[in-house]
C-alpha cells in the first residue's frame, strides 16, 4: 500500500514536472527577454528613484539621456575604439544630466513643484528635438559590441549574450550602490536630504553636492543600461528614450519611489510581464499593460511596494 | 536681465511675424514653375523619403527647366517634410499648396498621402503618388494619381510566390495605425488563404522596438515564412532578433524593404530575405551610373542615401515621377493646376526607368508585374530572383 | 483721471472686435485663394482656435484648480473618434471600414437629420455627435476622475499620462474594429466648411470656461489650488469640485478632439501620444498658467510658428538668412530653445495670471510712452541694483571660500565632520506641495 501511494506521488510529480518543463520550454524566451529587459529598466529606474527621492522631480529628461548616450556612442565608435567610446559614453552621461540639473532644475528649486516639472518636460522636448536634428530624424544602427551580440542557446531558446549578462550586471551594479548609500558619508547625506530636505540642509549638509553626485550616479547607470538596452534592441531614434524612460519611471513607482532595491524589483516584473503578455498574443495592451500596472499600484498602494510611508505636513 | 530676454523674445517673435507675412507677398516670378515634394524627411519612413526625394533632385539636376508651349521654365523643388505622421501631413500638405506649386509628388508611405488627399482635393491640386501602394490613396481622391502598382497586386505576389515555394502556414507582423503594412498583410492574407494556406497574424505598436517576443511567437507557431512589410526602421530590429534567435524561415517583405538599410543590416547574419519591389539595380544602367556618379560628388546627397552609394528602387520611382510631373506640363501647356490636372488621365510616359507609365480610371499607372528580389547577406546587395506577375 | 469704460461700452467693444475677427476669417477663408500663402494664416487660425480651446481646458485643471493632469491627449482622441464615428456617410463606410465588413454603425447621424432637416439639419448633425463626444468624454474624465483625483501633483499627472496610454491602446485593438476601425484610419466624415466653424465652437466653449472660471465654482477652484487644507477648512468639498473641474476640462477637450479630427479630415490614434499632451502644456506655459487668455494667444503663436512662421529654417532659408545649419528639424531645434527660455527665464507667461481687460489694455497703452520716458532712469537703477546685488554675491562668496578652507583646516586637523555652518549660505527654501502658499 505504501510503496504504491509513493509511486502515486512520484507519479504525479514527474507529470508536473512534465507539465512544467512543456511550459519553460514555450515561455522560456520570452521570460529570458523578460528578464534582460527588465534589467535595463532596472538601471534606467535608479535614475528617476534616486532623483524623485531627493527632488521630488520626475525627471523627464531622464530617459533622453539614456537615448541620448546611445546616440553619442554610434557617432564615437567610429573614430574611437570600443573601450574608450564606452569610458566616454557614461562621461558624456554624466556631464549631460549635471548640466541639465544646473541649467533647468536648480534655477527653479525655490520656484512650485509644477514649474520644475515642466521644466523637465521642456528639457526633453529639446533633447529629443535635436537628436531629431542631428540625426536627421533617421534610425542610426548601434555599433555591434561582438561578444555582447554573440547568439547563445539556453535550453530551448537561442538568444544574444547580452540578455544573459544583463541581469547579472545589473545585481551587481546595484548591490555596489546599495553599499555604497548604506555605507558611505555621502550616501549617508543622500538619505538625510531624501528624508528631509530642509533639515538636512540645516544640518550643515551640501544639499547641492548631494544631488550632482545623485545625477552622476542616474546617468552613468543609465548610459550603462543604454549600451545593453540598444546592443539587444539595435535601432536609435529620438523617440527611443520616451517609451523606456516612462516604463523605468512606472517601475520605480512600482518598487516604491526613492528605494533602489525597490526600482530593481519592479523593473523586473514589468519587464518579465511585458514579454509574457507578448507572448499570450496581446501585442497591443504590451504598453498599456505598464500603466494599468502603474494606476493599480497608485490605488492599492501609492507608496509602492517597499516605499515608506510619507507624512503630508502643513 | 529677464526684462532684455522678455524683450529678445518680443522682438523675435514679432520679426517671425513679419518675415511670415514678407514671405506671403512676394509671387513666384514669371519663368519658373514649382513641383511640390511631399515626402517624409523624419520619423518612420524618414529613410525612405530622404531616397525618393533624391530621386526626384537627381531628376531636377539633370532636367532642371521644361518648355511649355513655347517658354522655357526653370523648375524648383519646393520640400516639406511631413514627418512620417498623419496630423503633421495635413498643415504641410496645406504649406505646400499655399506656396503656389502646380503639382505635388510623393509620399513614400500611404498613411500620410491618405490623410492629405482632402487638403490637395480641396484645393485642386494634381498630386501624383510615388511609391504609396495602398488602394486608398487614390481611389476617392479625383486629384491623387499614381505611377506605382497597387497592395492587392503586391498581396497576391507576394502570397503566389510563398506558396509556389512550398510555404504553407505564413506568420504576418503589421505595425498598428500604419495604411500600409496593415494593408499589404490583409491582400497578403486573402490571398495566401485563397490558395490554401494558413496564417497567424499579430501588430505592434508605435515606437515598438523590442522584436524578440514577435520572432519568439513565429517560432512558436511552427510558421514557414515570416511576412513583415513593415518600415525599414523596424526590419533592422526584425532582422537583428531573427538573427539572434535563429528564426529558421525566410522573411518576405514589400517595396519598403528595398532599401540598403536592409542589405546594412541583413550583411553577414543568417537570414534569407525576399522582396518584391519597382525596380531592379542595372535596369537602366546609365541612370545607374549618373545617380552613382552625383551621389559620390555630392556629400549631402550620400548622406541621405544612407552613407553609401547602393540605390533603392524608391529612387529610381522618384526619377520618374518628376519627368512624368514634366510630361504632364507639356501636355497642359500651361503652369495652373487645374490644367494639369485635366492633362493628367490622358498621359502616357514612355522610356522611364521604371517602365512606361498611363492611368486607368481611378488615376493608377497600369503595371502588371513586381520584381523579386533576395538578400545576398555575404555580398550585402541585392539579387535579382525573377519578375513576377498576380496570375 | 479715469480711463475706466462703463460696461456696455466694454461689451460692445468686444463685440465689434470679436466680429470683426469673424467676418475676417469667413471672408479670408472663401476669398484668398489656395495658392496664395496668407491661406496659411487660415490654416494658422483653425488650428490655433482648437488648439486654444485645449489648452483653456488644460488650464482650467493646471492653472486654475491645481491639478497636474497630462491626460489631453487620451480625451481629444475618444472625442476625436466620436465624432467621426457617427458621421462618416453610409454609403463611405464600406470602404472606410474595408476590412471589418463597413463596421457595425452603418449610418451616420449629419445624414438622417439633413434628409429630414435640410441646410438646418446638417449643422446639427454636426453639433449632436459633437456634443456627444464631449459628454463622453466627461462621463470618461468622471470614472478616471474618480480613483485619480485622490493622488497628489506629480502621481496624477503621472497615472492621467498612463490613462491616456491606456486609451490609445484601447482604441487600437483590432477587436474593437468594426467600430473604431482598429489601428486603421477613419475617414470621409463630415468636416466643416468654412473656417469659422471652429473658431466659432471654440470661441463659445472658451467663453463658457471664462463664465465658469468667474463664477462661484471658479473661486472654488482657485481656493482649492491655493491651499487645499485652507480650502477644505473653509467649507469646500474638495473630491466633488476637483471632479467638477475635471469632468468639465474633459468635456471641453472631448469638443476639441472633435474639431481636430474635422480640421484633419483623417484620424488615426497613433498621434495622439504624450507628445501632444506636452506641447499642449507647453502652449499653457507660455501663454501663462492660470490665464485663458494667455491660453488663446499662446495657442495661435505656437501654431504660428511652427507651422507657419520657422518652416523656413527646414529649408535652409529664413528671413533672408541661408545657412548650412538649416536642414530638415532646425525649426524644431530653435522652437524648443525659445520655449527652454521661457520656461526658465519667463516662467509667468506672456500673461502671467492675468486676463484681458479694456481697462488694462487701455491703461498699458497709456502708460507706454511714461514708461519709454521712465526707461533710462529705470535701467539706471537696475544697473545699480545689479552692482550692488554682484558686490553682495563676491563677498559671500569670499566669505564662503574662506569659511571652506577653515573647514578644510579643521577637517584636516581632524575635528568633527559635521560642523555647523554659516547659515545664510546654505539655507534653501524648499517649496511644498502646491503653488507659492
Amino acid at each position: 500500500m505504501d510503496t504504491s501511494g509513493s509511486r502515486q506521488a512520484s507519479r504525479t510529480y514527474y507529470l508536473r514536472k512534465n507539465i512544467i518543463m512543456g511550459l519553460l520550454h514555450t515561455w522560456l524566451p520570452y521570460i529570458l527577454a523578460g528578464i534582460a529587459v527588465g534589467g535595463q529598466y532596472a538601471l534606467i529606474a535608479i535614475g528617476y528613484t534616486m532623483v524623485y527621492g531627493i527632488l521630488r522631480l520626475i525627471n523627464f529628461a531622464h530617459g533622453d539621456v539614456f537615448m541620448w548616450s546611445g546616440l553619442i556612442m554610434v557617432y564615437l565608435v567610429t573614430v574611437l575604439p570600443l573601450w574608450l567610446s564606452v569610458i566616454l559614453v557614461i562621461a558624456f552621461a554624466i556631464v549631460l544630466g549635471t548640466t541639465i540639473e544646473r541649467v533647468a532644475y536648480r534655477p527653479l528649486r525655490t520656484a512650485p513643484r509644477m514649474s520644475i516639472m515642466i521644466s523637465a518636460i521642456g528639457v526633453s522636448y529639446l533633447l529629443q528635438n535635436f537628436a531629431l536634428y542631428i540625426t536627421g530624424g533617421l534610425t542610426k544602427t548601434y555599433p555591434s559590441i561582438s561578444w555582447l551580440q554573440k547568439t547563445v542557446k539556453i535550453g530551448s531558446a537561442t538568444t544574444k549574450m547580452v540578455t544573459l549578462i544583463t541581469p547579472v550586471l545589473t545585481i551587481v551594479l546595484v548591490f555596489i550602490l546599495v553599499m555604497l548609500i548604506k555605507h558611505t558619508k555621502i550616501g549617508m547625506a543622500m538619505r538625510a536630504v531624501s528624508r528631509d530636505f530642509e533639515t538636512s540642509s540645516l544640518m550643515g549638509i551640501d544639499i547641492n553636492r548631494v544631488i550632482t553626485v545623485t545625477f552622476i550616479i542616474g546617468c552613468a547607470l543609465a548610459s550603462i543600461g543604454s549600451i545593453l538596452y540598444f546592443s539587444n534592441y539595435t535601432g536609435i531614434n529620438p523617440m527611443s528614450g520616451a517609451m523606456p524612460g516612462l516604463k523605468a519611471f512606472v517601475a520605480a513607482v512600482f518598487g516604491g519611489i526613492g528605494s533602489v532595491p525597490g526600482a530593481v524589483v519592479g523593473a523586473f516584473v514589468i519587464g518579465i510581464c511585458e514579454n509574457l503578455i507578448k507572448g499570450a498574443g496581446w501585442t497591443t495592451f504590451s504598453d498599456a499593460f505598464t500603466f494599468v500596472l502603474l494606476i493599480i499600484i497608485l490605488m492599492v498602494k501609492p507608496t509602492g511596494l517597499f516605499g515608506e510611508k510619507n507624512l503630508d505636513k502643513v | 536681465m529677464k526684462k532684455l530676454i522678455a524683450l529678445t523674445l518680443t522682438l523675435v517673435l514679432a520679426l517671425t511675424f513679419c518675415a511670415g507675412c514678407g514671405g506671403g507677398g512676394g509671387s513666384a516670378s514669371g519663368d519658373t514653375i514649382k513641383i511640390g515634394v511631399f515626402e517624409p524627411a523624419s520619423g518612420d519612413n524618414g529613410a525612405g523619403g530622404k531616397q525618393e526625394t533624391l530621386g526626384i533632385q537627381y531628376a531636377n539636376k539633370v532636367q532642371p527647366t521644361v518648355t511649355i508651349g513655347d517658354k522655357e521654365y526653370n523648375v524648383e523643388l519646393v520640400v516639406v517634410d511631413n514627418e512620417s505622421d498623419n496630423s503633421k501631413a495635413v498643415t504641410a500638405a496645406q504649406n505646400l499648396v499655399s506656396q503656389n506649386v502646380s503639382i505635388v509628388l510623393g509620399s513614400y508611405g500611404s498613411s500620410v498621402s491618405i490623410a492629405a488627399a482632402d487638403v490637395f482635393a480641396d484645393a485642386g491640386m494634381p498630386a501624383i503618388g510615388v511609391t504609396c501602394t495602398n488602394p486608398q490613396v487614390t481611389a476617392d481622391c479625383e486629384q491623387y494619381f499614381r505611377i506605382c502598382f497597387l497592395d492587392p497586386f503586391q498581396g497576391t505576389v507576394l502570397a503566389n510566390y510563398a506558396y509556389e515555394n512550398g510555404m504553407r502556414k505564413a506568420y504576418c507582423l503589421s505595425k498598428l495605425g500604419d495604411d500600409y503594412s496593415v494593408g499589404l498583410v490583409n491582400y497578403f492574407v486573402e490571398a495566401f488563404k485563397g490558395l490554401g494556406g494558413e496564417v497567424v497574424e499579430e501588430q505592434f505598436p508605435d515606437k515598438n522596438s523590442d522584436f524578440t517576443s514577435y520572432v519568439a511567437n513565429a517560432k512558436k507557431a511552427g510558421c514557414d515564412v515570416f511576412f513583415s512589410p513593415v518600415s525599414t526602421e523596424a526590419a533592422a530590429l526584425i532582422i537583428d532578433q531573427a538573427e539572434a534567435q535563429s528564426l529558421g524561415m525566410p522573411i518576405l517583405a514589400g517595396d519598403t524593404w528595398d532599401s540598403n538599410v536592409i542589405t546594412g543590416a541583413a550583411k553577414g547574419k543568417n537570414v534569407e530575405i525576399v522582396v518584391t519591389t519597382f525596380y531592379q539595380e542595372g535596369g537602366n544602367p546609365e541612370f545607374d551610373e549618373g545617380i552613382k556618379a552625383w551621389f559620390e560628388e555630392d556629400k549631402d546627397a550620400m548622406t541621405n542615401n544612407g552613407g553609401n552609394t547602393d540605390l533603392a528602387a524608391v529612387t529610381a520611382m522618384g526619377y520618374d515621377a518628376y519627368f512624368v510631373a514634366l510630361e504632364a506640363f507639356k501636355a497642359a501647356g500651361s503652369t495652373d493646376p487645374a490644367d494639369v490636372l485635366a492633362a493628367l488621365p490622358s498621359l502616357e510616359v514612355k522610356g522611364l526607368v521604371c517602365g512606361d507609365v498611363s492611368f486607368n480610371e481611378t488615376g493608377d499607372a497600369n503595371k502588371t508585374e513586381a520584381f523579386v528580389k533576395k538578400c545576398n547577406t555575404e555580398t550585402g546587395e541585392w539579387e535579382f530572383l525573377k519578375k513576377q506577375s498576380a496570375q | 483721471m479715469d480711463t475706466r469704460l462703463d460696461n456696455k461700452k466694454k461689451i460692445a467693444l468686444s463685440a465689434a472686435c470679436l466680429i470683426l475677427f469673424m467676418v475676417f476669417v469667413y471672408f479670408g477663408d472663401i476669398m484668398i485663394r489656395p495658392g496664395s500663402s496668407m491661406k496659411m494664416l487660415i490654416t494658422v487660425i483653425e488650428k490655433g482656435s482648437i488648439f486654444a480651446l485645449v489648452a483653456a481646458s488644460m488650464n482650467l485643471l493646471n492653472g486654475f484648480t491645481g491639478l497636474f493632469s497630462l491626460g489631453q491627449a487620451g480625451f481629444m482622441l475618444i472625442g476625436a473618434y466620436t465624432y467621426a464615428i457617427f458621421t462618416i456617410p453610409a454609403d463611405s463606410h464600406d470602404k472606410v471600414y474595408q476590412y471589418f465588413n463597413g463596421g457595425i454603425i452603418k449610418w451616420s447621424i449629419v445624414e438622417i437629420l439633413e434628409s429630414k432637416l435640410g441646410l438646418a439639419g446638417h449643422y446639427l448633425g454636426m453639433l449632436i455627435p459633437m456634443l456627444m463626444a464631449g459628454l463622453l468624454v466627461a462621463l470618461i474624465g468622471f470614472l478616471i476622475g474618480i480613483p485619480v483625483l485622490r493622488l497628489k501633483s506629480d502621481y496624477l499627472a503621472i497615472a492621467t499620462l498612463g490613462f491616456a496610454e491606456i486609451i490609445r491602446a484601447f482604441f487600437q485593438w483590432n477587436t474593437l474594429g468594426p467600430l473604431t476601425n482598429g489601428s486603421n484610419v477613419l475617414r470621409k466624415y463630415t468636416t466643416y466648411k468654412n473656417a469659422i466653424f471652429p473658431v466659432m465652437i471654440a470661441g463659445i466653449s472658451i467663453a463658457i470656461i471664462l463664465l465658469l472660471i468667474n463664477s462661484t465654482y471658479g473661486r472654488a477652484f482657485r481656493a482649492i489650488r491655493d491651499d487645499e487644507i485652507a480650502a477644505e477648512a473653509m467649507g469646500i468639498n474638495l473630491f466633488k469640485h476637483k471632479e467638477m473641474s475635471f469632468v468639465i476640462s474633459s468635456f471641453f477637450a472631448g469638443i476639441s478632439g472633435a474639431l481636430l479630427a474635422m480640421f484633419q479630415t483623417t484620424i488615426s490614434a497613433t498621434p495622439f501620444t504624450t507628445v501632444m499632451t506636452y506641447e499642449i502644456l507647453l502652449i499653457v506655459v507660455i501663454g501663462g498658467i492660470g490665464s485663458i487668455t494667455g491660453s488663446v494667444i499662446g495657442a495661435f503663436l505656437f501654431t504660428a510658428a511652427s507651422e507657419w512662421w520657422l518652416r523656413g529654417l527646414d529649408a535652409g532659408k529664413w528671413m533672408g538668412i541661408s545657412s548650412s545649419l538649416m536642414r530638415p528639424g532646425f525649426r524644431k531645434v530653435v522652437f524648443a530653445i525659445l520655449i527652454m527660455l521661457i520656461v526658465l527665464f519667463y516662467s509667468r507667461g506672456i500673461m502671467g495670471d492675468k486676463e484681458f481687460s479694456w481697462d488694462g489694455f487701455f491703461a498699458w497703452c497709456k502708460s507706454r510712452p511714461a514708461a519709454v520716458k521712465a526707461w533710462p532712469e529705470k535701467r539706471k537703477a537696475s544697473r545699480a541694483a545689479k552692482k550692488e546685488a554682484r558686490a553682495v554675491k563676491s563677498a559671500a562668496k569670499a566669505r564662503a571660500k574662506q569659511a571652506k578652507e577653515e573647514k578644510e583646516a579643521r577637517k584636516s586637523s581632524g575635528e568633527g565632520l559635521f560642523t555647523p555652518l554659516v547659515l545664510a549660505d546654505h539655507v534653501v527654501v524648499f517649496e511644498k506641495e502646491g503653488r507659492n502658499g
